[in-house]
């Protein structure tokens, strides 16, 4: 409590927080602009346009999820009008011979995502909670089964496709090679969050954690907490489209499938696995979610039975998601018992493995009886080879599973113990947890 | 002279129940104004129809001379009223600081803006700050409102509430749940806040009520029985039979 005290005289424009924001922004442009000469490979830089758009997605999701407190279960829309919209832009510059480069074009999807936010979000944010839930699934389900019957527009099954190399050059750019993506990729990254970490800190942000927190409370305070809403839903809307059209770019083409539930069902995935409640948050979950789902399913046939599970255990488990979970070990860290809690997790992890290594390996086992029986027992997972109709699988499985649940009681037993006592030391210093 | 507050014969049902009949009240500007009553008698619901939290049924509230029944909570902050609330309720997952500093926003004409930095509003900071110095919040002003202690919630709450600069302040049983010690720090707390200010104030607390109170209106069954000064009330023969009783004698 001390140091609270003595750290505060008491004007708000801190230089070193200023500072340290430039330093934090000037550090992720050096590394973006770095990136290309440490990751040659173009395939590396089709992943990172991946994670990237991905990233701006995640974002723009949290502008609703975490800094509103609006779960909607139907993003994606918004990410695939602006997705269509830049496809029909680039198809329609070199047609008419409009001199509008590709790096404008991600322009056009945010306004499109924003037109249709502007359009749908007065009635959907009327309401918080279930409501507004259940307005933006019907929203989806009706956007999907447009974007089907209006065949013209969205190319029905196929979708559209588009060449971005027929767009006038820029500063002798044609957008061919990957690394010109890359670029383009990046620099809309970059402006984006910074405009969205912007966003947190204006008098509009701070009333949309308010309305979060309170929306009750907030209308004692002046404000109007349905126009609060609408707008985080206007600005979510904006930063989505830009990353569909980011993807459209990336895939040259856009496809129903871009605004429809699954893709509405992993921005949530990768935002609250990255924590929600923090800004960098959702960039964790977005890296996260692109690499796992990009390795996973070269290992396995199940991955989206692993990230299920995953979902679950971090729900469960970490509510924080990765970014909260770190952050909450800065207490530990100030009251000097993270070495211990560190060891703790160290000693845990052991039957922790043992019991994920045998759930793996039972999944895997039943996967292959179940869906490709007739194929070759001997079977490959995660780079391991077995053999799926040996008895011997069942017993290895079994041992690890029970021996990792039974050790890993105990072991987590300290995990807790540790931190209760990081907890009563804290609580004895006046440091909030 | 215009009233701050005036209720005109409100009445406000629920369903086929009455919770008000015939409501009437007229608080003067600058009046401190306390509302008391037993329980169920419906104090609360009087507050939240004249904040707006309730539309009346029937009859009319004014405030400053305007009528504001009917207009949602928000407009009529706009035009001069802020309340508490009986449980606490701040913005619980944000700072002290930022909870004060969004009771803040509308009345420094910030708006809905997000083109602006929070860090850079010199006005909206320096309110903060004086906010926070009175309620005795400034050197917690980087904790978690949710993980104040109880009575540190309850000045949190009373610093929302008077931060907007709002002439008139209702508060709803601000010292519940509070220590004598705390209480009577609260109520210091309440009469230098609301200096030259209306205040209304619904309590349980006698020694508060009349501690603070220039008038007091007593509430039974949703109609007032009784209205007038603290020595008024403590005489009043119907008020000793419905109300006040044994709690009059101890107090």
């Amino acid at each position: 409590m001390t140091e609270l005290v003595s750290s505060a005289p008491m004007s708000r424009a801190v230089p070193g927080a200023r500072l340290r924001f430039y330093a934090a922004w000037g550090m992720v442009a050096v590394l973006l602009a770095a990136f290309p000469s440490i990751f040659t490979s173009a395939s590396s830089l089709t992943t990172f346009s991946l994670v990237g758009t991905a990233i701006i997605f995640a974002l723009s999701y949290n502008i609703l999820l975490g800094q509103t407190g609006l779960l909607s279960f139907g993003h994606a829309v918004y990410y695939g009008i602006g997705a269509f919209f830049a496809v029909h832009t680039m198809n329609l510059i070199p047609q008419y011979g409009l001199p509008v480069p590709l790096p404008l074009v991600p322009l056009i999807g945010g306004v499109a995502g924003l037109l249709l936010a502007i359009l749908t979000g007065w009635i959907s944010t009327r309401r918080a909670g279930t409501v507004f839930s259940m307005i933006s699934l019907g929203v989806a389900e009706l956007a999907v089964a447009l974007a089907l019957i209006l065949t013209d527009f969205f190319g029905g099954e196929d979708g559209i496709s588009t060449n971005r190399t027929k767009l006038p050059a820029w500063f002798g750019w044609h957008f061919g090679p990957q690394v010109q993506v890359y670029y383009l990729v990046a620099f809309w990254v970059f402006v984006s969050a910074l405009a969205m970490y912007a966003l947190t800190r204006t008098p509009l942000g701070k009333i949309c954690n308010a309305v979060r927190d309170n929306p009750e409370r907030v209308q004692f305070v002046g404000y109007d907490p349905h126009i609060v809403r609408y707008l985080a839903f206007c600005f979510a809307g904006l930063f989505a489209g830009i990353a569909g059209a980011l993807a459209a770019i990336s895939f040259e083409s856009a496809n129903f499938t871009d605004l429809g539930w699954v893709k509405s069902g992993a921005v949530i995935f990768s935002t609250y696995i990255g924590g929600t409640s923090i800004f960098a948050g959702p960039i964790v979950g977005a890296i996260f979610f692109v690499y796992l789902s990009l390795s996973l399913s070269d290992y396995t046939s199940v991955w989206q039975l692993y990230f299920g599970l995953l979902f679950i255990l971090v729900v469960r488990y970490a509510p924080g998601g990765i970014g909260g979970t770190l952050l909450m070990h800065r207490m530990p860290f100030r009251v000097g018992g993270l070495g211990r809690i560190l060891r703790t997790y160290a000693i845990a992890a052991v039957p922790t493995l043992m019991l994920v290594g045998g759930f793996v390996l039972a999944v895997e086992t039943i996967v292959h009886h179940t869906v490709n029986a007739n194929e070759d027992p001997r079977i490959k997972a995660f780079g391991v080879s077995f053999d799926a109709s040996s008895p011997m699988t069942w017993i290895v499985a079994g041992l690890l599973m029970l021996i990792g649940y039974f050790v890993g009681r105990l072991t987590w037993r300290g995990v807790t113990r540790a931190w209760d006592d990081a907890r009563t030391i804290a609580s004895e210093r006046g440091i909030p947890s | 002279m215009i009233p701050a507050i005036e209720v005109r014969a409100v009445n406000k049902s629920f369903g086929n129940v009455e919770i008000i009949r015939n409501l009437n009240l007229r608080i003067e500007k600058g009046e401190r104004h306390a509302v008391i009553g037993p329980n169920g008698a419906g104090k609360s619901t009087t507050f939240n129809l004249i904040s707006g939290y309730l539309a009346p049924t029937s009859g009319d509230v004014l405030l400053n001379g305007q009528v504001v029944s009917g207009l949602p909570p928000f407009e009529i902050n706009r035009r001069g009223l802020s309340r508490s609330f009986q449980l606490t309720n701040v913005f619980a997952r944000m700072t002290v600081w930022d909870n004060v500093r969004c009771a803040v926003l509308w009345a420094s004409g910030q708006r809905y803006a997000f083109w602006k930095s929070m860090d850079d509003l010199q006005d909206v900071n320096e309110r903060t700050i004086r906010i926070l110095e009175d309620i005795h919040l400034a050197a917690r002003r980087d904790v978690i409102a949710g993980l104040l202690p109880y009575a540190e919630q309850r000045a949190l709450e009373i610093g929302i509430t008077v931060a907007g600069g709002s002439d008139v302040i209702i508060l709803d049983e601000p010292t519940a749940g509070m220590s004598r010690a705390e209480t009577d720090r609260a109520m210091a707390l309440i009469k230098r806040l609301t200096e030259e200010r209306t205040l209304v104030i619904v309590e349980h607390d006698m020694n508060v009520v009349f501690g603070l109170a220039d008038r007091i209106s007593v509430l039974v069954y949703g109609e007032i029985i009784a209205s007038g000064t603290p020595a008024e009330i403590r005489n009043d023969p119907r008020v000793k039979e419905a109300y006040l009783g044994q709690e009059a004698v101890d107090a």
